[in-house]
Parts: structure tokens; C-alpha cells; sequence
């Protein structure tokens, strides 16, 4: 791995819970690194796998899904059917022999701003050690 | 796609916010090489009217189609910029913004990286205003009326006030008389009030209102539709007494053979009924109705030669012929104010309950000492011959609150102030009586409370600290097995009576709430409000709102306010006569959809059915979403295996192109 690979995040987060934590942690100013960047759903149960497997081909080198914390989802059980998902996604990503650190799911909540900073350093951390993602052949589809 | 897009790039500086970290120049001339970008500027200001002006001129000058502003957080500005296209003829939803600002210029320190991170997200944007499409704000009529379910003070006063602002009101009670818990309650705490006095008028005012129908003895069977049309059925049980005819002498009650020998419901179980009977004096309305539990002649079809009731009503009111009745009707809103049942002092089987006569329930306590109750408000215990004035008297406090082996670990925030009245109730009838209260902690918090409270302790009731281990009985008297946990000393307290500070619990029929309305849970099984801080009374379902104990244990002052929050709740829909469904909802491609019903099944709102439609000359069934239900969360989306199922806005064409610019390193 060479030494200044810098990995590529795509982030799917919620509207009423982690984009608004992510949002605090504008507010705040509390730094964190710059490789993630943020799609915005209105619930983590709109995130389709088919999304994750996606965003690895288009050159993601991690995925990240986050929702309200169990109980809170502004949609009853939006984050309970996201985290189903992503379970089942990992053990396929990982049976088909891609790194299950690539895929994470975390719970932040809109009052959260510091915590989304220590998510987004974990998963950059974590791709840091795992490295450029090299298992999927890579195509850029133009839509 | 309705025509080529032609999209217009603003971007923001906010003063230095995002211009001292991002490169606004810099990201403006990437911009304008982005596919379909005809325009892009930037300026201080976006969100200014300038700012806004520029984009208005701009749609129509250059005939944009779509927008994208780079800017702070969509859910700071995207309504301002929504507007901002509506002004100059734009569909509202040919926007997207990229968050710049919270997302990037805020957190992020170098400029170079800030810029090229501006540069991902502003590229994500445009790729995804390509495929937007249009679409229409729907509102839906609200229904003129309002169901009330439970006839407590909570529902009666939610009652009162929508019906004093002019609508109709469906007020339904499963028992039959209105006034619940509260008027089961002798005083009220801080204020002595007689809890009786305070309600009456308030029972009486709901039940001649020219605009509550009062439906009593009744259940909801089922509630269908949506927020401003939700179609009601309810079952009006028989009371096998004309309700018309039935004048409340109580005759019929005096001549039943089984007069004085059915347990009261309303006294709790320590006083006696007739199995024709009035719930009790106060009752509204004033009408008999007959227990079919017991009835002789509804259990057994045999009364004596003849049922005495029928003979003895001189309005030949009973009628054991009476059926069920189901009357159903439109409202606009829904208040749930079902209340709450006692913690059954049996689950604390230490604590002898079950066992001994002299060990009661606070509410037990209440019918006992209440001068409407069993015994005339005499202080008295056993019967007959056996009768004895207690005159060591011990309270027990948090009995199923607070307890974690009971599986209720909240608070029940009444039972600190009831047990202090009781305990100063019973010290105004038996000044001789000792007194004392055993507890874990003293929650004086309302107001008046802790004045109440001193003002207990002075009349010479005893706090002592410790929670009971054991009650049983030793020559005749109970014996508490305590440690005061103050002085560290066990103690055995020898007493006539003891009276346990039973918590509240919900409802034990709460199920069938649940059922009917899909409302939720919170983790001590009440009902769950939308938002424990600022949305109290709404649930997760539109235009359904919670009132009083339902929603959690309160006090009557708490639950009269709750009730007016929720009153005015529903009154913001009711008197606006509109709601506004989501826009951003999800659609079905029937063609596509295989009728699995996976989104069914998915859908926590119900929003979604099968329906069978005719394709090409076969009947199938295929998945179709109200569009008024439907929140837009797009959990069908996701689970959608034949991708026939979009949520607009966020569709997998419109999310795809995002995620293609944002992974763009090939």
C-alpha cells in the first residue's frame, strides 16, 4: 500500500438524525478528515444494498450507512430494515472476499456532532490499514 | 425526462463561512464545465434577496430548468430557495443544494482539500438535478369532527375545548358513565379539592353539548383512513335499558335479587353493586344499564318467576332484548386518552396482598375514605361484627414503580403526593391514628407540593426511610419486616392496616389501542409521543394525538394541560380545514411491480395495498401507495426486489448519478 493513499467514503445519512448530527458538527466546528462525503436520504431504510455494491464499483473505497439510533427512527423502523440490510450485505461482501470493514453502519443522532466526528475518523482509520479497493473490476457508468 | 436540463449553479460565499476554506472562485469556474450547466455564480449572500433575485432573473433570462445552490445545509435553506423558484415559475422541486457549509468549509481546515471535497459534492449535486423531476404539493379536506377515545378528565376536557371551538366531537367510553380515574379519587392533592366537585360540572357540560355526542358503554372497533378522514365504527354495547326511557330512579337497582352482591367496580372491589346498576351516583349520563356478567337472567335466562327490574322500572325501561348497536362516522383527528390501570399489588406477593383484607391499594384507600364510597367515609375495616377502627396505619411507597422486578423502572410521579393526602386524610378522620409512610425517596416537585408536604410531617405522619421486605401477620396484627436505611436499623413495625402506593401502569387492554391506531410504544409501554421534548402530544401518525396517562403517569393538573395541548393540536387542523400531504413520496410502476407485497409488508404506515388491475388482459395484483399515508421514507424502495417501487426525489435513477460523482476516483 503506498504511503499517502487517502481512502474515498461514500456516506448515506438519514435527514432527521445523522445528517443533522453531521450538520452540528459543522456548527461546532469540530474537524474531521475529508474523504467522506454525504448522500442524503430521508431514512437509512431507503439505502439499497444494491447502492454499496455500486458505490465500490464507481470507485468508493468504503460505504457508510447511518441512521437514527435503534428506537428513535423518525419512520418507526426505517433504521431496524437498514440494519437487516447491511448485516446480510457484509457477510456477502465478505463471502465474495471483500473486507467487511468497507461497509459500516453507525447510529448518530442529531445531538451528536462530536460522535459523527469519531465515526468518520473510524472508518477512514480503518480504510487507511485496509487499503484502495481492488476486488471489483472498476467501471464509471455515466448516468 | 420533461426537457433537457438546463441548470443554473449558485454558489455561496456566507459571508467568510464558506469562503475562507473553499475557493469559490475556483469551484464557480468548475462549475461552469459540469454537463448541462448553462450558468453559475457565486455571491456573499445566496439566501439574501439579491442572492435569491439573481437566481429568479436568471431562470428566466437563460430559460434554467434546474438549480442547484452550494451553500449550508439543505435543512437550513431548502425551503428559501424552493420559494425562490416557485416566485419565478419553477417547479419547487427542480432543486438540490450541496451542502458546503456544515459539510465541508466548517470541518475542514486546508483549502485545497475543503475545495476539492466542495468540488465532489457541488458534481454529486448537478448530477442528481439532472434527473429531478417535478412535483405537486396535494392537500387533503380535514373532517369538521373529532374522536375522543376515553372518557377520563383528559378526554373530557380535549373534548370540551374542541367542541367550545365550534367542531363536532365523538367522545366514546368503554364504561358506562364518563369522569374514569379521577372520579374514583376522594381529594385531590395539594389542594384538598373533593375531586368529585371539580369534575361533575365538568361531566355534566360534555354530556349536554349541543356539539359532543357522547357514545358510552361503547368501544371502538375500528378506525380506517387517514389524517383529516379517518372513517370510525363503534360498537355501543347493550345496556339492556332504554336509554330513552330510563329516568335513573335506581328502583330496578333495589329490587335485583342480586342487590348488594356484586363486587363494585368503581369502589374498587370493597363495595357491592346490583347487576342492574348506576357506575356510580354521580354518573353521566344518569342511565342504568345491566352487567350482562351477572345478570340472573342473562347467565342463565332465569330470574325468579320474572326479572324484578322489569316489574319494578315504572318507565318500562328494561328491555333484555337489546342488541348490539354499531354506529359509524367521519372525523378529521384523532385524541387517544385511554389513561391507565394501577399496578396489580399482587405482583408483590412480599407484601401480602392477596392475603389479608387489611392490606389495600392507595386507590382502594381512596374509595375507602371517600364519603361517597362503601362505607360512608368511615375509616373502618371488616364487617359486620368483626368491624375495627385501625390505629397503627403504615404507607408503603413506590409498590410497582421504581422497581425493576416488577419490569417498571420510571417513576409513576403521583403516588408521593397521594399516599402524603391519604396519610392526611386519614390523620383529619382518626386524629389518635399513628402514621407512617415508609419511602425511598420523596418526590415533592409540582406545585405545592413540597408546602403539602410539610404540612403532612407537621400534622405528626412519619417519613420513615426503607423499603419493606416482607409483610405477614403475627397475633392478629401485620408485621412489616423493614430497615430504616437512615439509621441502619431493622425494624419490625407491628399495624392494623397498611395501604400500598400502587404505580401506574398502562392499560392492560392498551393492546387494543395499539391495534386499532398502529400507535407505538415507548420502552415503560405507554403510548410513544412523536418527540419527548417538543412534539409531547403528537404520535407518528398524523393527526393523532395523545392525552393524559396514555401517555405517561401524570398528575391532573399535567393531564388537564396535555389535554388542552392535544385540543389544540387538533385544532390547528381542524380550524385550517387542510393538510399538506408530503410531496417526496414513493410510487409504484405497475407495469414492473411482480404483487409480491414485500412493500406491504415493509410499510410501518399502512401506505401501501394490493390491488388487482387488469394488464394486457390478465387480472394481477400489483402494489399501490396512498399517497396520503405515505411519509417518504423509501423503505419499499430498498426492499423492492423488482426496483418497481421509486420514492420521488430520491429515486434509484436520481441516487445512482450521486454516488457515480462522489466515488469519480477511477
Amino acid at each position: 500500500m503506498s504511503e499517502n493513499f487517502e481512502p474515498n467514503v461514500v456516506a448515506f445519512l438519514c435527514n432527521w438524525c445523522s445528517y443533522a448530527g453531521a450538520d452540528l458538527a459543522g456548527t461546532s466546528r469540530i474537524e474531521y478528515p475529508s474523504n467522506l462525503n454525504v448522500i442524503r436520504v430521508m431514512c437509512s431504510g431507503r439505502v439499497n444494498p444494491m447502492f454499496v455494491v455500486n458505490a465500490l464499483q464507481q470507485g468508493a473505497d468504503g460505504v457508510l450507512v447511518s441512521g437514527c439510533h435503534p428506537g428513535d427512527c423518525h419512520y418507526m423502523e426505517g433504521n431496524f430494515l437498514a440494519r437487516r440490510r447491511v448485516a446480510l450485505m457484509r457477510e456477502l461482501l465478505n463471502f465474495v472476499g471483500v473486507d467487511e470493514r468497507r461497509f459500516n453502519m453507525s447510529w448518530v443522532s442529531a445531538s451528536e456532532g462530536a460522535k459523527w466526528r469519531d465515526v468518520v475518523k473510524g472508518v477512514v482509520d480503518n480504510l487507511h490499514e485496509v487499503g484502495a479497493f481492488t476486488e471489483f473490476p472498476r467501471k464509471k457508468i455515466d448516468w | 425526462m420533461s426537457s433537457k436540463p438546463k441548470i443554473g449553479v449558485y454558489i455561496c460565499h456566507c459571508g467568510i463561512n464558506i469562503a475562507k476554506t473553499v475557493d469559490v472562485e475556483e469551484l464557480t469556474k468548475y462549475a461552469v464545465k459540469l454537463p448541462n450547466v448553462r450558468v453559475a455564480s457565486d455571491y456573499s449572500y445566496m439566501c439574501s434577496e439579491p442572492g435569491q433575485l439573481m437566481i429568479r432573473e436568471d431562470i428566466r433570462k437563460n430559460g434554467l430548468n434546474r438549480v442547484v445552490v452550494a451553500s449550508c445545509s439543505p435543512r437550513m435553506h431548502e425551503l428559501t430557495f424552493r420559494k425562490a423558484l416557485v416566485e419565478a415559475g419553477l417547479n419547487p422541486y427542480y432543486l438540490e443544494i450541496a451542502n458546503i457549509r456544515e459539510h465541508c468549509s466548517w470541518v475542514h481546515k486546508d483549502k485545497q482539500e475543503a475545495t476539492a471535497k466542495a468540488k465532489k459534492l457541488l458534481q454529486a449535486a448537478v448530477a442528481k438535478v439532472r434527473f429531478l423531476e417535478p412535483l405537486q404539493e396535494k392537500e387533503v379536506d380535514v373532517g369538521a369532527a373529532a374522536l375522543v377515545i376515553g372518557g377520563g378528565i383528559a378526554g373530557i376536557q380535549a373534548s370540551l375545548d374542541i367542541a367550545n371551538a365550534g367542531f363536532k366531537i365523538y367522545l366514546v367510553e368503554k364504561t358506562p358513565s364518563i369522569g374514569g380515574r379521577m372520579s374514583q379519587l376522594d381529594k385531590t392533592f395539594p389542594t384538598l379539592d373533593c375531586s368529585a366537585c371539580i369534575l361533575t360540572p365538568k361531566m355534566v357540560d360534555a354530556a349536554s353539548h349541543p356539539n359532543i355526542t357522547l357514545l358510552t358503554y361503547s368501544q371502538v372497533e375500528s378506525i380506517t383512513g387517514y389524517v383529516g378522514n379517518f372513517q370510525v365504527k363503534v360498537r355501543k354495547k347493550a345496556r339492556y335499558v332504554d336509554f330513552n326511557k330510563c329516568t335513573g330512579c335506581g328502583l330496578c337497582a333495589e329490587e335485583c335479587l342480586l342487590a348488594d352482591r356484586v363486587k363494585s367496580e368503581f369502589n374498587m372491589g370493597i363495595g357491592n353493586r346490583s347487576a342492574i346498576y348506576l357506575p356510580f351516583p354521580q354518573a353521566v349520563p344518569a342511565k342504568y344499564s345491566i352487567d350482562p356478567h351477572s345478570c340472573l337472567f342473562l347467565t342463565r335466562g332465569k330470574c325468579g318467576k320474572a326479572p324484578k327490574c322489569v316489574e319494578a322500572c315504572p318507565a318500562g325501561a328494561v328491555d333484555f332484548e337489546q342488541k348490539d348497536e354499531i354506529v359509524e362516522f367521519k372525523t378529521g383527528t384523532v385524541i387517544v386518552a385511554t389513561g391507565f390501570d394501577v399496578f396489580d399489588a399482587a405482583r408483590k406477593p412480599e407484601y401480602g396482598y392477596s392475603d389479608y383484607d387489611n392490606v389495600l391499594t392507595g386507590l382502594e384507600m381512596e374509595r375507602l375514605i371517600s364519603s361517597s364510597g362503601p362505607t360512608g367515609g368511615k375509616l373502618v375495616l371488616g364487617k359486620g361484627d368483626g368491624e375495627y377502627v385501625p390505629k397503627e396505619i403504615a404507607f408503603i411507597k413506590c409498590v410497582g414503580s421504581r422497581d425493576k422486578s416488577t419490569g417498571n423502572e420510571y417513576c409513576s410521579r403521583v403516588c408521593c403526593m397521594y399516599t402524603a393526602k391519604l396519610a392526611h386524610l386519614v390523620k383529619d378522620k382518626l386524629p389518635e391514628a399513628n402514621v407512617r409512610i415508609y419511602y425511598m425517596d420523596v418526590r415533592a416537585f409540582g406545585k405545592g407540593f413540597e408546602e403539602f408536604y410539610d404540612r403532612v410531617r407537621r400534622e405528626g405522619v412519619r417519613y420513615i426511610r426503607g423499603n419493606p421486605s416482607e409483610i405477614f401477620k403475627r397475633n392478629g396484627k401485620l408485621v412489616i419486616m423493614v430497615e430504616d436505611t437512615l439509621t441502619g436499623k431493622p425494624l419490625e413495625d407491628e399495624v392494623d392496616m397498611v395501604v400500598l402506593g400502587v404505580g401506574l401502569e398502562p392499560r392492560r387492554d392498551a393492546r387494543e389501542v395499539i391495534d386499532l391506531l398502529r400507535l407505538s410504544q415507548s420502552s415503560d409501554r405507554f403510548f410513544l409521543e412523536a418527540h419527548p421534548k417538543l412534539a409531547p402530544v403528537d404520535t407518528a401518525i398524523e393527526g393523532v394525538y395523545l392525552a393524559g396517562c396514555a401517555q405517561g403517569p401524570k398528575d391532573i393538573p399535567d393531564t388537564v394541560a396535555q389535554a388542552k395541548g392535544a385540543a389544540s393540536s387538533a385544532l390547528v387542523l381542524l380550524s385550517s380545514g387542510k393538510v399538506k400531504v408530503q410531496a417526496q413520496i414513493s410510487w409504484v410502476n405497475e407495469p414492473n411491480c411482480r404483487g409480491c407485497g414485500y412493500c406491504v409488508e415493509i410499510c410501518p404506515y399502512t401506505a401501501i395495498e394490493l390491488v388487482l388491475v387488469n394488464l394486457m388482459g390478465h387480472q394481477v395484483n400489483v402494489a399501490r401507495v396512498n399517497g396520503v399515508l405515505c411519509k417518504g421514507c423509501g423503505a419499499c424502495v430498498a426492499g423492492c426486489l423488482s426496483g418497481s417501487v421509486q420514492q420521488k426525489s430520491f429515486m434509484d435513477s436520481q441516487i445512482l448519478p450521486q454516488i457515480a460523482a462522489l466515488g469519480g476516483k477511477l
